[in-house]
């Protein structure tokens, strides 16, 4: 079996204008839905409460919000969570109420109103500790970057580094705008996603980097153009393949990972499909813009070379 | 051509059976069990204590699988829940106070596993239920504690050096001192700075024409009151945590100023909670020693006002129920010597109101004794009742004789214990029950086994044998992955299950990087042996850079992450190096045991590789297998392409 049976160079670049018209678009889409609806920042991010209560029924969500209401303890959210015997009860933080107690007192009057409810699971997040989960995220975010542009610098060069990481902090910006778009909550474990989607993507671009390298090496008459062409032409079936398998993987976490692990999922997923995407027609079409050459990449060969006339 | 070294293959065994047997633990159930630990450090847990624990549950006639002894006590394993309840009750009865008795679940593994370290992988809050706290130590209270401290200590140096002033107090984490006379003023600094080098002094005039002194703590011994009282609100919360009867608590210090609490299998949290913010009173009264009211005590009619009360080795004493002095007028107890004697000694610090009322108290009760009650769950216990052998100024107070030293440490210890050191507040909360954590775990273990049955079938079907090899190195990567995590001991959280996962999908890189590769070069055109060799070889490059990135990000999610992030990144980070040994080293060896040995070899079952023929277009390419010995060794396949040249062969 072989699914991808291509025997000219597909020119990529000739339509790398479109392609990044697109990305573009597709981009400044995010931002705005950043910016306009912003992100739904769960517990870990804002402080607040968590309640997981299991009924032996199907929850009577009015039940379940009279009994709170009683309770004085302001805004509050309650609703299914995974299916319809479980609810999720959010509370937001609240200066005066001592926290510790206050899944206890709903709790209480959860268990007064229907003594079926058991509690599954709580969260409390104080609002220093909030804070500052959300400013390690944004310093590891940042820290992976800084590492990922050393690295493809001192690797490849400064062009494949600066193009590499545009084209990824565009998927990690593309996915924040889908969670802002469907206000999808957005937890720790989503910021682990996006950021193992940064170091996976990447891991994309540095395949592609590598083959134009190689194809600079080889292809010594070809233009740029041409030789980037063809490094995408040729790494494009391990792409599919390789991101088709990690994919299956996240879907499999997603249909079986249950409730705790769906936007976890849900963010590889739209990563892995963007990453492609970006690596192979975004990234490189970048570096062609960058202006790289020949001379900026196969220099090691060329002292070879040279050693190699010394010798008789 | 593609032999493999000898020790190579044995390096690869060494792996395997490393892969094998710390794997292992992992796939035997879990039985019920107690465990017994000391919960004093003066109560050792020997053999003397095992047979104890056996003859009792031979008595009580519990059937049990067997004890054992280990540096965190006894482990008894029992047949059945019930059984585990009954002998709790049994061995807590024998037993008493002086040690813990917690419910727990052990692996059924075999004990040679256990004894070469091989251990089940640790699992997290989240898969195996329980409670996390992170709680926050206020240090501004701590560091005013101290400046009463030292407030107190200061009154009394200056009343022996006969300096003259004017007032002295605290004001903020700052000792204030007033004069009317400059020349005290100075007397006093150099006093102060001599007796205490911890404390910063300044000369400050106020407004009103009245100078001042002001001794704050330096930075280096704020720091070492802030660690102190870190450490010993672990300590008080160490012994509290005995109490729950938890089999294996975690209390460490994160960070400058805050604990994490962890008690896995806790289903009361509000009880947890309860006991965690608890705060013991410690209570100074005096001893009634008026023989008349002791006789009457003994038989039963206690007098008014007065209170029966056990001391720690069990002896009766009455008490006066009149409270002298409360633990909040204690600044600080340590164990320490008696200067004169050398015999071991508490030295208890009272604040200022609390060492004036001592000193009035002592005064009028020379010879007799007072007993220092700890009174916590309002059960009240005395810990030491001294006599009192003179009058007692100046707030400093020392408690000796007829003690050694691990007695003065646990005297010391719980006289602290009645005041925390600084309150604490609970700013994370994370409870899990039971029941989610069994379904945590089925959930992760679906998520790796359906998507890697599908990825293996995928792979196995679409590289022929090589995708078979490659799916043996994936097992290979798994069974080296789990092993490792077992070995570390690495907290094991439902985002780790999905890393586990990920992990899987991400390692297939590069055995489709090396698959792909070896198509290609037999597509140019390379003989079955020089495209394995380049297929390894120039996709190693790609395979090394690619890993390098994604290890980045989980390095930095690893040291910013926490809780389920950094659960999530251990995973990774270890999968991606297992990945890297299993996906090149052990598929190449299983390459060279299937292929290496053969000379002539004119087909690779690598699945089909397409071949486009001279001339045509995408259109409609003749198929030709890559197994066909004509073709494989044909010179350059005329491609369409014009300007790509055939590449060069190693």
């Amino acid at each position: 079996m072989e699914f991808f049976r291509i025997s000219r160079d597909i020119p990529f670049m000739r339509h790398a204008l479109v392609f990044n018209i697109v990305s573009l678009v597709t981009f400044i889409a995010a931002v705005v839905f950043l910016a306009v609806n912003g992100l739904n920042l769960g517990v870990d991010f804002r402080g607040g409460t968590v309640i997981e209560v299991t009924y032996g029924h199907a929850v009577d969500f009015t039940r379940v919000r009279n009994a709170i209401d009683k309770l004085n303890l302001g805004e509050f959210s309650a609703q299914s969570f995974g299916s319809s015997d479980t609810a999720l009860i959010r509370l937001p933080l609240k200066e005066g109420v001592s926290s510790a107690q206050l899944s206890e007192r709903v709790m209480g009057a959860l268990k007064a109103d229907d003594p079926s409810a058991s509690q599954r699971r709580v969260e409390f997040v104080g609002p220093q500790v909030g804070k500052e989960l959300y400013e390690n995220g944004a310093l590891a975010l940042l820290l992976v970057s800084i590492g990922i542009v050393i690295y493809l610098a001192l690797r490849f060069e400064w062009r494949f580094a600066v193009a590499a990481i545009v084209a990824n902090l565009h998927d990690v910006i593309i996915i924040l705008g889908f969670f802002a778009l469907f206000q999808w909550e957005f937890s720790l474990p989503v910021l682990a996603a996006v950021l193992a989607v940064l170091g996976y993507s990447v891991n994309e671009s540095v395949v592609i980097a590598d083959r134009i390298r190689e194809n600079f090496r080889k292809m010594r008459k070809a233009t740029v153009t041409h030789v980037i062409d063809s490094a995408i032409t040729r790494t494009l079936s391990r792409t599919i393949i390789t991101h088709g398998s990690t994919l299956l993987m996240v879907l499999s976490i997603f249909f079986f990972g249950g409730e705790t692990l769906h936007h976890f999922s849900l963010a590889l997923a739209i990563g892995i499909c963007f990453g492609i995407y970006s690596s192979a027609l975004v990234m490189a079409a970048l570096v062609m813009w960058l202006g790289v050459s020949r001379e900026d990449l196969v220099k090691p060969e060329r002292k070879g070379i040279t050693g190699e006339k010394v010798l008789p | 051509m593609n032999r493999y070294p000898a020790w190579k293959y044995i390096l690869i065994g060494v792996a395997l059976a490393f892969g094998l047997v710390y794997t292992l633990p992992n796939f035997f159930p879990e039985v019920p069990a107690v465990q017994v630990s000391s919960s004093k450090a003066s109560v050792k847990v020997d053999n003397t204590l095992l047979a104890t624990i056996e003859d009792a549950l031979k008595a009580a006639n519990i059937a049990y699988r067997g004890a054992e002894l280990d540096p965190l006590g006894v482990k008894v394993r029992l047949n059945d829940t019930d059984t585990q309840l009954k002998a709790k009750d049994v061995l807590q009865a024998k037993l008493g106070d002086n040690y813990i008795v917690a419910l727990n679940l052990l692996s059924a593994s075999p004990h040679w596993l256990a004894s070469i370290g091989a251990l089940p992988m640790y699992l997290g809050l989240d898969l195996r239920g329980g409670v996390h706290f992170l709680l926050q130590v206020d240090m501004k209270g701590a560091l005013d504690k101290a400046a009463d401290r030292y407030t107190t200590d200061i009154r009394s140096l200056m009343r022996e050096k006969k300096v003259v002033y004017s007032g002295i107090g605290r004001e903020s984490s700052n000792v204030v001192l007033r004069f009317k006379d400059d020349a005290e003023r100075t007397r006093a600094r150099n006093e102060i700075e001599k007796a205490f080098p911890d404390l910063l002094v300044r000369e400050q005039d106020a407004a009103g024409a009245e100078s001042r002194l002001v001794a704050g703590l330096k930075p280096e011994a704020q720091k070492r009151i802030q660690d102190g009282a870190v450490q010993q609100n672990i300590t008080i919360l160490r012994n509290r945590v005995n109490e729950l009867g938890v089999a294996e608590p975690i209390i460490q210090q994160q960070g400058g100023d805050r604990v994490v609490v962890q008690l896995p299998g806790v289903q009361d949290t509000a009880r947890a909670k309860d006991i965690l913010g608890r705060t013991a009173t410690l209570e100074i009264r005096m001893v009634n020693d008026d023989p008349g009211a002791q006789e009457s005590a003994r038989t039963g009619s206690v007098p008014f006002g007065n209170d029966l009360l056990t001391d720690r080795n069990g002896e009766p004493l009455l008490v006066r129920r009149q409270v002298v002095l409360t633990g909040d007028r204690i600044n600080d107890a340590q164990s320490g010597f008696d200067q004169r004697t050398n015999e071991p000694a508490v030295h208890v610090n009272l604040d200022g109101t609390g060492a004036r009322i001592f000193k009035e108290v002592t005064r009028e009760n020379v010879g007799k004794r007072m007993a220092i009650v700890l009174v916590e769950k309002g059960k009240a216990e005395v810990i030491t009742a001294p006599v009192i052998r003179e009058e007692i100024g100046g707030g400093r107070v020392q408690i000796s004789g007829k003690m050694n030293t691990r007695e003065a440490n646990d005297i010391a210890l719980l006289m602290r214990a009645g005041a925390l050191a600084a309150p604490m507040e609970i700013v994370e909360e994370r409870t899990v029950g039971p029941s989610l954590g069994k379904e945590n775990i089925e959930k992760g273990f679906d998520s790796v086994m359906y998507g890697f049955i599908v990825l293996a079938a995928f792979i196995c079907v679409y590289y022929a044998l090589m995708g078979v090899i490659s799916t043996m190195a994936l097992v290979v990567n798994l069974l080296l992955l789990v092993a490792v995590l077992s070995v570390l001991q690495a907290t094991l959280t439902l985002p780790g299950m999905a890393a586990i996962a990920l992990t899987l999908g991400i390692a297939i890189d590069a055995n489709v990087l090396i698959n792909e590769r070896i198509r290609e070069e037999l597509r140019w055109g390379a003989t079955p042996h020089a495209a394995i060799q380049a297929g390894y070889e120039r996709a190693w490059g790609t395979i090394l850079d690619s890993n390098v990135t994604t290890m980045i990000a989980g390095i930095a999610l690893l040291a910013f992450g926490s809780g389920p992030v950094r659960g999530f990144a251990v995973v990774h980070v270890l999968g991606i190096l297992t990945s890297m040994f299993s996906a090149v080293f052990v598929s190449r060896g299983i390459v060279a045991l299937i292929y290496g040995n053969r000379k002539k070899l004119d087909r690779i079952s690598v699945g089909q590789v397409w071949k486009p023929t001279a001339g045509t277009a995408a259109g409609a390419p003749a198929q030709v297998k890559g197994d066909s010995p004509a073709l494989a060794s044909a010179k350059a396949p005329a491609i369409s392409n014009k300007s790509a040249t055939v590449p060069a062969k190693p």
